[in-house]
Formats: structure tokens, C-alpha cells, sequence
């Protein structure tokens, strides 16, 4: 069964969320990776505040080919979020709730989940063709000299993802590979 | 000795990866078809039928399959016969730049690996020439994602540690990797030779057709038991758990020092992008 989500997400909403669930996410998501993470985070240690209000809000790990005509966004799919443990604390103190890529993170990540209540959810890697169709708006926000790292704000709707991580500590690569492995 | 211009090599180079990285190979899709089909875990066969539907769209509307356009990486075999009527290295990266711009790929090459500014035209592509008999020019192009290729390696074993030595390797490479080279994957191995050979035959053992079978019949049977041991692993579609890692082992071997046995490990997402043509 597939949950019907709009974001922001509800504290309840997060709380229920379970490592494996499948969900549709309406909304907005934020994109950033690497690069912009790590200005969000040189941002902050000066004290100054990040160039969107992220509090409650999701951060999508994407880095999109450029639209071709008529389209809002090109392809669209998640890039591996261990890249971007080492500033995902910062994010999270700044009350950031959803983060959304693909692939393992660290132990320490996953603490810090459970200490700020938020959840790691996975998009399906190279599926990005139909979650490029998920996306119906696209603006830029900052950081346009990083192309395709740049900032933006997405409007989905039926964004499907796996919820990976929850705030109970379940990891559901690590209880997936377990129940499988012969 | 035959003229070749290389304008035309930039024309098809432009075409190849256009194509490339919009219309993933029949041989693939039956692939992903057949691991759903075995596939135990429910949510493992959920992600692989997703990765067909998107497959599909991507054909269906001419899209980027993957937002990773990767690196243009290109193999050129060109027949002695064949004369080029200027610089060919230099027409493969114009074919590379027009593609990547004209297509609306991604780019993700920066010009230097420590500073890294963004070339903004995706050259310089990686290009592999060899001379062959005859005066016929191949051409095959493979856009290589970074989340596939940030899990490989090269490492170079002993004698001693013989199959037994590479399979344990190779498996927890696999292992490791979990879901982030986006599996199921194809494992490209390069057995022997020496550092830069052992890569260059892992890479090149990707561009072999999902579903050939290999000549040689001591990789032949190292490929099939490697497969289904890395399915054995658990690590599923996406690393979410499941019994279909790995859609294919494909190796490839070449003679070595007496001293050393050198493996090198190139992982392929299931966006395994190639196109072939021969001029
Ligand atoms: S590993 Fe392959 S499928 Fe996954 S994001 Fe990279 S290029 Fe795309």
C-alpha cells in the first residue's frame, strides 16, 4: 500500500513514517547537493541564515539534466546521500525534517535521525525519467553558478519513495539484506 | 588506405550519445525483465518494474534515462588502412560537447580534480583508441555514472589468492557498495595484465552484450558462480534486500607477471548506457 503524503509533513505524520514504507510525497522539496550544502553550512557557522526557510521542510539530493523545451525539469533522479552526511547535522539543528536520495548512510546519520525527529527517505536511483514527470514546478533559488548543483524549489506531486530510515532507528537496507541474504 | 572524415565521426558521436543515454539496449530491458520476474522480495520487484516503466518513458519521450549522464567514455578500433583527415581526438570530444549540449544531458565533468570548476560541455571524454587490421573504424560509446563508478577498484592480488582469492574480493566489493551503485548492477571484471591493463579490461568487459556467453570457459564458469553467489548476498534492487543484485558477471583476461595476479572491479548501475557503429 502506497501513503498519500503532502508536505510539509506533520511531527505525527514523521513519527508514523516506518523503514519501508512506501509513500506518494505533494508538495515542496528543496534540491541541494555537495556543493551547496557545503555553502549552506559555511552559511551558518557565520551565523547567517540559509537562502530558503527550511524549517519542517524536505531536501531533495538531485542534480537534474537541463529541461529540453516545453518540459519544467529534465531527468530527474536521487544522487548517494552518504556525500552529504558530514553537513546533514547542521541541517537538521536548522529544523530540516525529510531528506531524500538513495544509498547507505552513516551510523552517526542515522542517530542523529532519531535525535531530531526526521526521516531519510529513498527515490529509486535512475528512475529519473518518471520522477522528472513528478515534478510540475521548478524555480531557482541561489547558487546558479553550480549548474546543475544549483539551488531549487520543486512543487511534486505523487513523488514516490521508500522511507529508509525512521525516527525509531530502522534501517531497512540493513533488515532488507538480512532477510535476504542466503 | 581508405579517407575518413572525421566531421562524420563528430556527427555520429553527437547521435550515439544522444541515443545512448535516451534508449536503454533491448538486451538490458529483457534483463531487468527476467530479475523482476525472480525477484522474492515484494519491494525488490516494486523497484525493478519502476526502473522498466522509467526505461520505457525515458524511450517513449526521448528522455535521459538517468539524470547521470556520466562521463562520455569512447573505444575507437581503427583499421591501419584508415587514413583521418584531421585530428580525431579532437572530433570525438566536439561530437561529446554537441551532445551534451544539443541532447540537454547533464555535465559532470569538472577540469581539474582538486579545484573543480565544471567544464560546462562534458569534455574531455575518456577516449581508448586501438589499431586493428582492416580499414573499418568501430566506435563504442558508454556514458558512465559516478554512483556505479565511485565502487570499483583495482587491486593487484598474488598468485596464491587465485579464483577463491577474486571471488571474495569481488563479492565484498558487492557487498560494500550495498544500493548505491543503483543495482541491479553489472560486474565488470579485468583479470590479469598489470594496474592500468586490468582497469582498461574491466571497463571494456561492460561493453560485452548482457547475455553472451564467454569463450573463454574458465571465466565462463568463474562469471556464472560469481553471479549467483553475489544474488546470495541479499543485498536486492536498490540494496533494499532481494536475491536480484546482479544482472551479469562479464570478465575479461590477459596474460601477467609470474609474481602478481591483477584484478580490477568496474561496477555498472542497471542504466548500463552503450551504443556500437562501425564506420
Ligand atoms: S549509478 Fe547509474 S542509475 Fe544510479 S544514479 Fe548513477 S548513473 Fe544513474
Amino acid at each position: 500500500m502506497i501513503k498519500k503524503l503532502h508536505l510539509p509533513l506533520s511531527e505525527k505524520e514523521i513519527l508514523d513514517l516506518r523503514a519501508g514504507d512506501q509513500v506518494e510525497l505533494s508538495g515542496v522539496v528543496y534540491t541541494a547537493r555537495d556543493a551547496a550544502h557545503k555553502r549552506f553550512v559555511e552559511l551558518l557557522e557565520q551565523g547567517k541564515e540559509l537562502p530558503m526557510d527550511i524549517k519542517g521542510g524536505a531536501i531533495y539530493y538531485v542534480g537534474p539534466t537541463p529541461a529540453s523545451p516545453g518540459r519544467v525539469i529534465g531527468s530527474a533522479g536521487p544522487t548517494s546521500s552518504y556525500r552529504m552526511d558530514p553537513y546533514s547535522e547542521a541541517m537538521m539543528k536548522e529544523g530540516l525534517k525529510v531528506m531524500i536520495g538513495k544509498g547507505p548512510r552513516s551510523k552517526e546519520y542515522k542517530d542523529m535521525l532519531v535525535k531530531y525527529k526526521a526521516v531519510y527517505l529513498s527515490a529509486i536511483g535512475g528512475a529519473a525519467a518518471s520522477i522528472g514527470d513528478s515534478i510540475k514546478k521548478c524555480e531557482l533559488i541561489c547558487y546558479e553558478d553550480l549548474g546543475a548543483e544549483a539551488v531549487r524549489r520543486l512543487e511534486v506531486e505523487n513523488f514516490f519513495a521508500i522511507v529508509t530510515y525512521d525516527t525509531k532507528g530502522n534501517d531497512l537496507f540493513e533488515d532488507g539484506i538480512k532477510q535476504y541474504k542466503k | 588506405m581508405r579517407e575518413v572524415r572525421v566531421s562524420e565521426i563528430t556527427d555520429k558521436i553527437e547521435e550515439m550519445f544522444i541515443d545512448a543515454c535516451r534508449n536503454i539496449p533491448c538486451n538490458i530491458l529483457a534483463s531487468l525483465k527476467e530479475a523482476k520476474e525472480k525477484e522474492e522480495s515484494p519491494l525488490g520487484k516494486e523497484v525493478i518494474e519502476r526502473i522498466i516503466q522509467n526505461d520505457e518513458l525515458a524511450r517513449d519521450k526521448q528522455l535521459p534515462i538517468c539524470q547521470d549522464t556520466g562521463v562520455a567514455v569512447v573505444f575507437l578500433e581503427v583499421g591501419y588502412d584508415v587514413h583521418f583527415d584531421g585530428d580525431i581526438y579532437e572530433a570525438v570530444n566536439e561530437g561529446v560537447r554537441r551532445a551534451y549540449i544539443n541532447g540537454y544531458l547533464r555535465k559532470s565533468v569538472v577540469k581539474h580534480p582538486l579545484d573543480r570548476v565544471n567544464t560546462k560541455d562534458n569534455t574531455p571524454a575518456i577516449v581508448h583508441v586501438k589499431l586493428v587490421k582492416g580499414d573499418k573504424v568501430k566506435i563504442d560509446v558508454a556514458p558512465k555514472g559516478g554512483g556505479s563508478e565511485n565502487m570499483s577498484l583495482v587491486k593487484i592480488l598474488i598468485p596464491a589468492d587465485g579464483v577463491e582469492g577474486i571471488k571474495k574480493l569481488v563479492l565484498d566489493t558487492v557487498f560494500k557498495g550495498g544500493g548505491k551503485p543503483c543495482p541491479p548492477i553489472i560486474v565488470g571484471l579485468g583479470i590479469g595484465g598489470n594496474l592500468e591493463q586490468s582497469a582498461l579490461l574491466a571497463k571494456k568487459a561492460l561493453l560485452r552484450e548482457v547475455d553472451d556467453v564467454n569463450e573463454d570457459p574458465i571465466l565462463a564458469k568463474l562469471e556464472s558462480e560469481l553471479k549467483e553467489e553475489i544474488n546470495a548476498l541479499g543485498v536486492g534492487p536498490m540494496g533494499f534486500g532481494g536475491t536480484q543484485t546482479c544482472l551479469a558477471v562479464k570478465a575479461l583476461a590477459y596474460p601477467c607477471h609470474i609474481a602478481s595476479l591483477p584484478l580490477a572491479i568496474n561496477i555498472q548501475c542497471h542504466a548500463a548506457r552503450h551504443k556500437s557503429y562501425i564506420f
